[in-house]
């Protein structure tokens, strides 16, 4: 679960992000504290409070105090125009460079991408 | 909460540390600071000195050199300081005939913070016999012991040194899970010295890795995760990649060439992405085996 790759607070922020969008905790809801997050993920527990001091700065939780972390309102929908921002640079490029690699031209990708749309997933639809 | 000494400056501060057996030299001029209420790991290989700074800071050896501070106060023959101490050594001496249950009914005499109900519930988990003598223990139940009485204990200071001879990965599994619980519960300084390193690499806040008597590193374990890369691809462009930059190591096979090197920021990355390179992250325990080889190689080259 933990990829080695990225600084471990960076991952817990950004698994945190991916349960707002996808509307795991709706605004002001309470999310789970650093020592759940840190027990679960198997990680010390300051490295948990940064992630989620990350979002906190980022305005996306905001803290009650004595009570806990929650969810500001209107965070789903910042955080879904900031991964659409970063998402031509984050999933377009590689997969432009991927396919310039096979020589797969900007038409056929976009064919390509059409039948993958209309065929539904062996694993998990994204719409569901 | 637990109750922590009301020092507020570091839990443990060495300084100029020397000890020598013989001609031997176990430490080798340290200073260190160990922050209060972190998970420090304390890294190294055998015979490194990891056991002997361990004996040195809890008091029961005497350094040839320079200046121990243990809650701002000198550990030897201290009470104040030793019965804030837990040291859960590798090789723990028990008095002959001496059961588990003698084990963890004394603890609350020297540790004034002792769970008796989390030592239960750990007894329970590590299924540890109670009423077996100690010398008729399997090594992974003896090790159980020690790490229930290190984990109940609460000890605003404890040392764990290879606590875990004989226990099993679901025995480990349970002990970090206990400790990282625990911890987050009752926040406390705990120093784990390990070979294990990628099994403690998350829990780890600060990392300390100790070589031949003398630190090798002192970094907090985020900073060091992020501090190494591996460059995999073809050779001439990686060879091209890394000159000038720090190489940690370098392995080849035909063409291609894997090459670590230390700090990448994102222009970097971006840099090697565009030259078609490969970018592989550092294992805390790669990096350390990575830097303690150099050393060994300087070492024998200026020989």
């Amino acid at each position: 679960m933990i990829d080695e790759g990225k600084p471990i607070f960076v991952q817990i922020a950004e698994q945190l992000e991916d349960d707002i969008i996808d509307g795991v905790y709706p605004a002001e809801t309470q999310v789970p504290s650093t020592n759940e997050f840190a027990a679960f993920h198997r990680i010390n527990p300051a490295t948990a409070g940064k992630g989620m001091g990350l979002l906190v700065d980022e305005g996306i939780l905001y803290k009650k105090r004595g009570i806990g972390m929650f969810v500001t309102e209107g965070a789903r929908e910042r955080l879904i125009a900031k991964r659409r921002d970063a998402f031509p640079e984050e999933f377009l490029r590689p997969l432009l460079a991927e396919a310039a690699k096979l020589g797969i031209d900007p038409d056929q990708l976009t064919r390509m991408i059409a039948t993958a749309a209309e065929a539904p997933s062996p694993t998990k639809g994204l719409s569901a | 909460m637990s109750a922590t000494l009301a020092f507020p400056g570091p839990a443990v501060q060495v300084a100029r540390l020397t000890k020598r057996f013989g001609s031997f030299t176990a430490i080798d001029d340290v200073s260190l600071t160990i922050a209060p209420n972190r998970i420090h790991g304390l890294l190294g290989r055998n015979g490194a000195g990891k056991t002997t700074l361990m004996q040195l800071i809890t008091g029961q050896d005497f350094p040839t050199a320079g200046d121990i501070r243990v809650f701002g106060e000198h550990p030897t023959e201290n009470a104040r300081v030793l019965q804030n101490l837990c040291f859960i050594k590798e090789s723990q001496r028990y008095p002959e005939d001496f059961q588990p249950k003698h084990v963890f009914r004394s603890a609350p005499w020297f540790f004034e913070n002792w769970d008796a109900d989390f030592a239960d519930q750990l007894i329970e988990e590590f299924r540890v016999p109670l009423d077996r003598r100690i010398k008729k223990l399997s090594r992974g139940q003896l090790s159980a012991v020690g790490v229930i009485v290190g984990l109940a204990s609460r000890a605003p200071l404890t040392f764990f040194d290879e606590p875990y001879l004989g226990l099993d990965a679901v025995a480990r599994q349970l002990f970090y899970d206990r400790l990282l619980e625990d911890f987050a519960e009752h926040p406390r300084t705990v120093v784990l010295s390990t070979h294990l390193i990628d099994e403690v690499a998350n829990l780890l806040e600060q990392v300390v890795v100790i070589d031949q008597g003398r630190i090798l590193m002192d970094e907090d374990a985020e900073t060091l995760r992020t501090s190494a890369t591996t460059v995999v691809g073809q050779r001439g462009a990686v060879d091209a990649f890394v000159r000038g930059r720090d190489v940690l190591h370098r392995d080849g096979l035909g063409g291609l060439a894997s090459v670590t090197v230390a700090g990448l920021g994102p222009a970097d990355r971006a840099e090697a992405a565009a030259a078609g390179l490969e970018l592989a992250p550092v294992s805390l325990q790669q990096l350390i085996v990575r830097k303690t080889d150099i050393r060994e190689t300087g070492i024998e080259q200026s020989a």
